[in-house]
């Protein structure tokens, strides 16, 4: 069967905002999937309300729609574009609910567009959780014992029939949203409730708990013909009972023997040819390990995380042959990229092994809850790949980039070999740790394996580990001991400390015996044929394969895992690096840890890398390579951080400097930077010490921000408002960093704008200013920010122009740079200068069209901004208007507060695109998942005494719309005052509150919190906090800033006039404005 | 312990010994499947190969009392990257270095297995030996002079005849008359579980001795080495040709197309895994296959009235045969798996219902085409 000819436009669905459950992976796919389709000749229109992502690039889709994922928008741009079929699943479980909807509206139908790929049918059947288990016991595939249930009722009577522990899963959720596993009958009744309230068809599946048993993966793939193959298995180290996205995976599996592996793949191969999935399909099972008897658990019919993870783990694109199969095209006709001789009708073959680790926001949320289950908390992942296990996972231990490496960690180290057991007991993020700890006493391998259930074959490996620090500790120190720490994937740095050695000794004694890291290429087939894909991992005491070809490299720092503060938008900017430098005539040369991302595709760039993002892995590759430079600026944070020891080490850094990177980043550098170009800036200090703060304090006045020097995300910042609460601060904050000094600034309460410039060191560009709507305090990733500034005034704004380009000559920047200034009383304060790509560089680029990766990396390499045909200064502001909105991921991560504060805690964005500031307003929030469909009804009103002078007009609001406003006691007092009618809620009343929002009676909330962030957290007696909570519990929305809330107001105001929005795509919002 | 590879180039790969000591020599190969150690050295057809695992971690599940493919291991030695010494199985009985002592078979872990398989697939099979002493002069001229005997299938196959029944009800009256070139155990399980009895005989049976007994059809197994040195069978084979239905798989197919008048040739470096693609030229289904061959069949060799069935899309080369008139029907590629996807068991599926078709439904059809022309 050849490509299907009919097909001619196609219209693709991105996943939307990164959220917990669903993250890079989805543009990886979407991107391959759309160049897939555009090599057809195929026209493909997008629509992703997410810019973060390099699939709302206008090169990578022919027509590309930044515009909420709402059936509104798909019934208007179907009827624009009049697309011949629809790709859903590539858009995750995003894409796939909006291809149901659309089916089930009939729109699909009446604009004659097929459904691409697997089929509606096919999609229910495996996503209902009742139709699919009968399909299983059709098929005779063995399914737990399980009831779906609609209501309590249901639910409550399987659970008096079999028992506790059950396991909850709302059908339709994407991560495990509103499940979990109920050991009791409170329990019970918390978790179905919220599986029923999550699950958009209102149903939930609960099941016998089948704990304990092995976790085994297949990704299987399977076209039109019913030809269809396994691409790969993956054994999950943690046993059923934690969700998939937050176990430690290997692949392949390790512990199955070749019948168990077949079994379950051809039980796989089964259910995709029963289900008549067209594409790339997940299978999920349990394993006993007692007895070989397994349970199908869950099948997701569309291109998954998991999927994202096989195609890295084996070098097969899972996202291109899915799309190729969905216009037609059967496995045997798709050519395999790697060997570009044989078919994709073929299962790799792997000669290493790969090892995934999550990671989780806990170390920025230390009060949040991280017992792990089945509902997924990871906001991230990474891949390590090894020859041999203990190297993989050790790589892949390395590449979290925690403050420590290694396995054995000291804070273990107090605990007696009681409480350590009583710990392992414990499932959370620190449990492998644990387990290390305790074979590191010599506590058997069997008692682990009996407390944790983890197969003995893991904890045996990590005892291989353990014990040979062990060997390193008291052995002399041999060139064959230290192969052999290598081989198993020791870094110099861990050796040095075991060994109690200076690194440089290591360092030192490693190019005597002229020990070097060698490349393995990733082919998919174990070398059984020739391929030349430029993908490597690196090993020891074996054969180099790398191929080193003449021309000048280049070296592109990616950002690691995906993380709170840290996210899609560097692996935008790593992919765009990469194009720049490739397009510059250099070899592009990528190092990433992030199996989710586009960065790690191997055709992205000319050469990657996977490796830990830890400096000996870099310098591996740097000295493999002698690449002309290293490109830091791209990869966030964890690319900057490396900028310090690669100059060490003699690297070329492109771009700005090491002395500019440190001058921006060092507080004190930086401070009389400032003072000497005269530019104003919050008063502040660097202190070490209590008595330091309290005096500082004294000498600056409350309220003041607090936090750590060099952190990402703003972790552990904070304001505070007395001296108790900076003394409780600074107790804490001294763990988060040993080396920096905390920091404390005047806290200035006024309007934050924000830009990002390219600079060649004379000259500035940039491409806009924008503006945050909620004042300076959230911190930047939190806040709803708009391009252009709405009420900046044309000399303020030539203020930060000359700001701007004071700050670049000044700090040499070569290459891009972020600046964000607090404006207050006509003055300007510069709160910080980062020398590399921001957050916001995607966004800009789209709204404004100027290619900034590229540019950053042509004036790195030593271009002016005149020779690249640009104007310096501020561009033109155009009539578009964008308002970004932060997304959150609370309803993953138990325990955490979700008030706005300077730390930030979004997990990703959306863009409102128009030509109005109010329709880019409304687009927004509805992007982000608020509604405008409730105009009366209560809204509650709990605000602290900061902000109730605030409130007037927003309450005024409220009534003249039509609410009633439900006050707690003194809100209701202080609106009383001011005769703006409410009726009292006691605050102390919070299971009323909660009662209400069970109920749906409160269209939303505003709650400014009462104290610190801090205060709330730790007092779980505080009712703000619990208000917070229960709103996140019950999906009610909740604003914490007044700003925000006040937005909102003004786009339900707007929106209920107006209601009628247009689509349109990014490059015909620019065309108008450029016209104007 | 250390252990040493020396291979016929001249290369030496130093790794440590697990499993028995000494010096064995044989031709090297290697193996991608990502489990199944315990199979693959027991499968006869390994006879005086020494084989490669491309997948680093071997031994984690053991070896347990289920999984052997015949009652000792014929291959000459065993290579890999990390041997695990700790298994961790339910099933396992033995670890898989005391199995191999037990065995005496030398196995050599911590090699690099990816550069010596790109060195086997650059330079095509050779000999080699596996050592735990030191490499002398007389190793190397005993290296140099090494070939695998010409009548290896007679080293693994059966002396005596075996009759093998299926469970009573399942039983379903077929008969068939097995020529042992080394036969998978799973070979021969694949026909009792689909109810048919086997008569099992060594390599050297004579036609005659087939046809007295008035089998349903022919099975020429799997076995090791060249199929042109198979003398004994190709002829028995030629003698049984039209006259009862045959199958072959692996060597048992190369053997029925050198009956058939076809030639044979050596791969560079052979087929051996459990992920090869072939397709059913009939259906252009595709499926995953088990294989584990060093020759293949010149597709323009065979005769006119031979079909080809099946074709690897790796590299194009034959994966089936079959010849209505003379009712043979065969396959390279290994339909019983072990290790490896059980897509082609199908194939037994069948042949099964073949055989029952040929033996029951003649009378049916006869009866029915009276009724017609009545």
């Amino acid at each position: 069967m050849p490509r299907n000819n009919d097909i001619k436009k196609v219209l693709v669905i991105g996943s939307g905002p990164i959220v917990i459950g669903q993250a890079a992976e989805f543009d990886y796919a979407g991107v391959q999937a759309c160049r897939a389709l555009k090599e057809e000749g195929i026209k493909v229109v997008l629509i992703n309300s997410n810019p973060a992502t390099i699939m709302t690039d206008e090169t990578i889709a022919d027509k590309v729609y930044i515009e909420p994922l709402t059936v509104e928008t798909f019934e208007y741009v179907i009827n624009k574009e009049r697309p011949d079929g629809l790709l859903a699943g590539l858009g995750g479980q995003t894409g796939l609910n909006m291809a149901l909807k659309l089916y089930e509206e009939g729109i699909l139908d009446r604009y004659n567009v097929k459904l691409l790929g697997t089929k509606i049918d096919s999609i229910k059947k495996a996503e209902d959780r009742e139709l699919f288990k009968e399909l299983m016991v059709e098929i005779g595939e063995p399914v737990p014992d399980s009831v779906t249930a609609s209501n309590m009722e249901e639910a409550q009577e399987f659970a008096s029939r079999t028992g506790f522990p059950l396991i909850i899963r709302p059908a339709y959720t994407l991560g495990g949203s509103g499940g979990g596993i109920a050991s009791n009958q409170k329990e019970f009744e918390e978790i179905v409730y919220s599986g029923l309230l999550r699950s958009p068809i209102s149903q939930v599946l609960i099941e016998k708990s089948i704990a304990g048993y092995k976790e085994i993966e297949y990704e299987v793939i399977r076209d039109a013909n019913d030809t269809a193959i396994t691409i790969c298995n993956m054994e999950n180290i943690d046993p059923i009972g934690i969700h998939t996205g937050d176990s430690f995976v290997t692949a392949p599996s390790q512990t199955l023997t070749n019948k168990e592996y077949q079994t379950l793949r051809s039980s796989a191969l089964k259910i995709i040819r029963a289900l008549k999935i067209e594409g790339g399909c997940n299978v999920q099972y349990a394993l006993d390990p007692t007895s070989s008897r397994y349970y199908v658990i869950e099948v997701n019919p569309r291109v998954s995380r998991s999927s994202a993870l096989a195609s890295k783990a084996t070098g097969f694109p899972i996202a291109k042959v899915t799309t190729k199969i969905a216009i037609g095209y059967r496995l045997d006709e798709i050519k395999n990229a790697i060997t570009q001789k044989t078919a994709a009708a073929f299962e790799p073959a792997l000669d290493y092994v790969v090892t995934k680790i999550p990671k989780w926001p806990f170390d920025k949320f230390d009060h949040g809850d991280r017992l792990l289950g089945t509902k997924m908390k990871a906001t991230g992942e990474v891949m390590a790949i090894g020859r041999t296990f203990e190297s993989s996972f050790k790589k892949a231990i390395t590449s979290i980039e925690d403050k420590n490496t290694g396995l054995v960690r000291k804070k273990y180290i107090s605990f007696s070999d009681e409480e350590l057991k009583a710990l392992l007991t414990i499932q959370d993020d620190r449990r492998i740790f644990r387990v290390a700890e305790a074979l590191s006493r010599k506590i058997s391998v069997d008692e682990i394996n009996y407390i944790t259930k983890i197969d003995k074959w893991f904890i045996y490996k990590i005892k291989n580990l353990v014990e040979f620090e062990q060997r390193l500790k008291t052995e002399p120190f041999t060139k064959e001991l230290y192969l052999e720490a290598k081989e198993k994937g020791f870094l110099d740095s861990e050796i040095a400390v075991i060994t109690r050695k200076r690194l440089e000794d290591i360092e030192a004694f490693r190019k005597e015996h002229d020990i070097k890291a060698a490349f393995k290429i990733v082919d998919t087939c174990a070398a059984e044929f020739k391929a030349c894909t430029p993908y490597y991992y690196s090993t020891y005491n074996e054969y180099d394969e790398n191929m080193i070809t003449d021309k000048e490299s280049i070296l592109i720092l990616g950002s690691g895992p995906i993380r709170i503060g840290q996210g899609i938008e560097f692996d935008y900017c790593s992919v765009h690096a990469a194009w720049g430098v490739r397009a510059k005539g250099y070899e592009a040369i990528i190092v990433n840890s992030n199996p989710e991302t586009l960065s790690t595709d191997f055709d992205v760039a000319d050469k990657l890398y996977f490796e830990p993002m830890n400096i000996e892995n870099i310098m591996n590759i740097v000295e493999s390579e002698k690449p002309y430079g290293v490109m830091v600026q791209f990869g966030g944070q964890t690319a900057i951080n490396l900028a310090e020891k690669l100059d060490k080490n003699g690297v070329k850094l492109i771009g700005t400097s090491l002395e500019s990177i440190n001058l921006a980043e060092d507080r004190k550098q930086f401070e009389a930077l400032l003072h000497a170009l005269d530019i104003p800036q919050a008063k502040g200090k660097a202190v070490r010490k209590v008595e330091e703060a309290i005096e500082t304090a004294e000498e600056l006045g409350f309220p003041l921000l607090v936090r750590p020097s060099y952190v990402i995300g703003g972790r552990g910042m904070q304001v505070v408002y007395n001296t108790e609460e900076l003394i409780t601060y600074f107790n804490s904050a001294l763990k988060f960093s040993d080396e920096h000094p905390v920091l404390i600034d005047q806290y200035i309460e006024g309007k934050e704008v924000e830009l990002d410039a390219v600079s060649d060191g004379e000259n500035v560009l940039i491409p806009g200013i924008t503006e945050h709507i909620e004042r300076a305090g959230v911190h930047s990733g939190d806040s709803m920010a708009i391009y252009p500034t709405q009420k900046v005034k044309a000399s303020m704004i030539n203020t930060l122009v000359d700001y701007t380009e004071r700050l670049a000559k000044a700090l040499k920047i070569k290459g891009l740079m972020n600046i964000q200034f607090v404006l207050k009383d006509d003055v300007a304060y510069v709160i910080e200068v980062n020398p590399r790509a921001s957050r916001t560089v995607p966004i800009m680029s789209k709204v404004t069209g100027i290619p900034m990766v590229e540019l950053g990396i042509s004036t790195a390499l030593g271009q002016s901004i005149k020779e690249l045909g640009y104007k310096p200064g501020l561009y033109d502001k155009t009539d578009l208007v964008c308002v970004k909105v932060p997304v959150f991921s609370f309803q993953k991560l138990n325990r955490i507060d979700p008030a706005l504060a300077p730390e930030m805690k979004s997990t990703g964005e959306v863009l409102g695109i128009d030509t109005s500031f109010d329709r880019a307003l409304v687009k927004g929030f509805l992007a982000a998942g608020y509604k405008f469909d409730r105009l009366n009804g209560d809204v509650m009103l709990s605000l602290n005494d900061h902000t109730k002078p605030q409130c007037d007009e927003i309450a005024k609001t409220l009534v003249e719309l039509g609410f009633r406003i439900v006050a707690t006691t003194g809100t209701h007092k202080y609106l009383e005052e001011r005769g703006i009618p409410s009726k009292e809620i006691e605050h102390f009343d919070i299971p009323k509150m909660q009662a209400h929002m069970k109920k749906k009676q409160l269209c939303f909330i505003i709650n400014t919190p009462s104290t610190n962030a801090n205060a709330a957290r730790i007092g779980s007696e505080n009712r703000g906090f619990m208000i917070r909570t229960i709103a996140e519990m019950y999906s009610t929305p909740c604003f914490t800033s007044l700003d925000t809330a006040g937005a909102y107001l003004r786009a339900l105001k707007f929106h209920n006039s107006y209601p009628n929005l247009e689509y349109n795509g990014i490059t015909e919002y620019r065309k108008v404005c450029t016209l104007v | 312990m250390k252990a040493r590879l020396l291979l016929d180039n001249g290369m030496i790969f130093e790794g440590e010994n697990f499993g028995a000591e000494g010096t064995a020599f044989g031709e090297i190969c290697f193996n991608t499947s990502m489990t199944g150690y315990q199979e693959i050295l027991t499968d006869p057809s390994y006879a005086k190969q020494v084989i490669v695992m491309t997948y680093p971690e071997i031994g984690n599940y053991g070896i347990n009392k289920d999984d052997f493919e015949s009652s000792r291991v014929s291959a000459a030695g065993f290579v890999v990257k990390n041997y695990s010494e700790n298994e961790s199985h339910y099933k396992s009985y033995i670890k898989l270095k005391d199995y191999l002592k037990q065995q005496n078979i030398i196995g050599v872990s911590n090699i690099d297995t990816r550069r010596l398989t790109t060195i086997i697939r650059e330079s095509g099979a050779m000999n080699c030996v596996i050592t735990t002493e030191e490499i002398t002069g007389e190793v190397k001229e005993k290296l140099k002079n090494f070939s695998i005997d010409k009548n290896i299938t007679k080293l693994v196959s059966r002396s005596t005849e075996e009759v093998v029944k299926p469970a009573q009800e399942k039983t379903n009256g077929l008969r068939i008359a097995v020529i042992d070139c080394g036969i998978k155990k799973s070979i021969i399980d694949c026909f009792k579980d689909r109810g048919c009895e086997l008569t099992i005989f060594p390599n050297d049976v004579s036609a005659d001795k087939i046809l007295e007994s008035k089998f349903d059809a022919v099975l020429i197994s799997n076995g090791p080495g060249d199929p042109q040195d198979a003398a004994e069978t190709i002829k028995t084979a030629k003698e049984l040709t039209g006259k009862i239905p045959i199958y072959g798989i692996c060597l048992g197919y190369q053997i029925l197309c050198i009956a058939l008048g076809g030639k044979t040739y050596k791969l560079k470096y052979g087929h051996r895994g459990g992920n090869h693609p072939v397709i059913n030229k009939q259906t252009g289904k595709v499926f995953m296959t088990s294989q584990n061959h060093g020759y293949a069949v010149a597709p323009a060799s065979l005769p006119e009235n031979v079909a080809i069935t099946y074709v690897n899309l790796n590299d194009e080369t034959l994966e089936g045969f079959s010849c209505k008139a003379l009712k043979i029907d065969a396959v390279q590629f290994h339909p019983e798996a072990a290790p490896g996807p059980y897509d082609a068991q199908v194939i037994f599926d069948g042949w099964v219902n073949e055989m029952l078709e040929r033996k029951y439904n003649v009378l049916d059809r006869l009866k029915k085409l009276f009724i017609k022309r009545g």
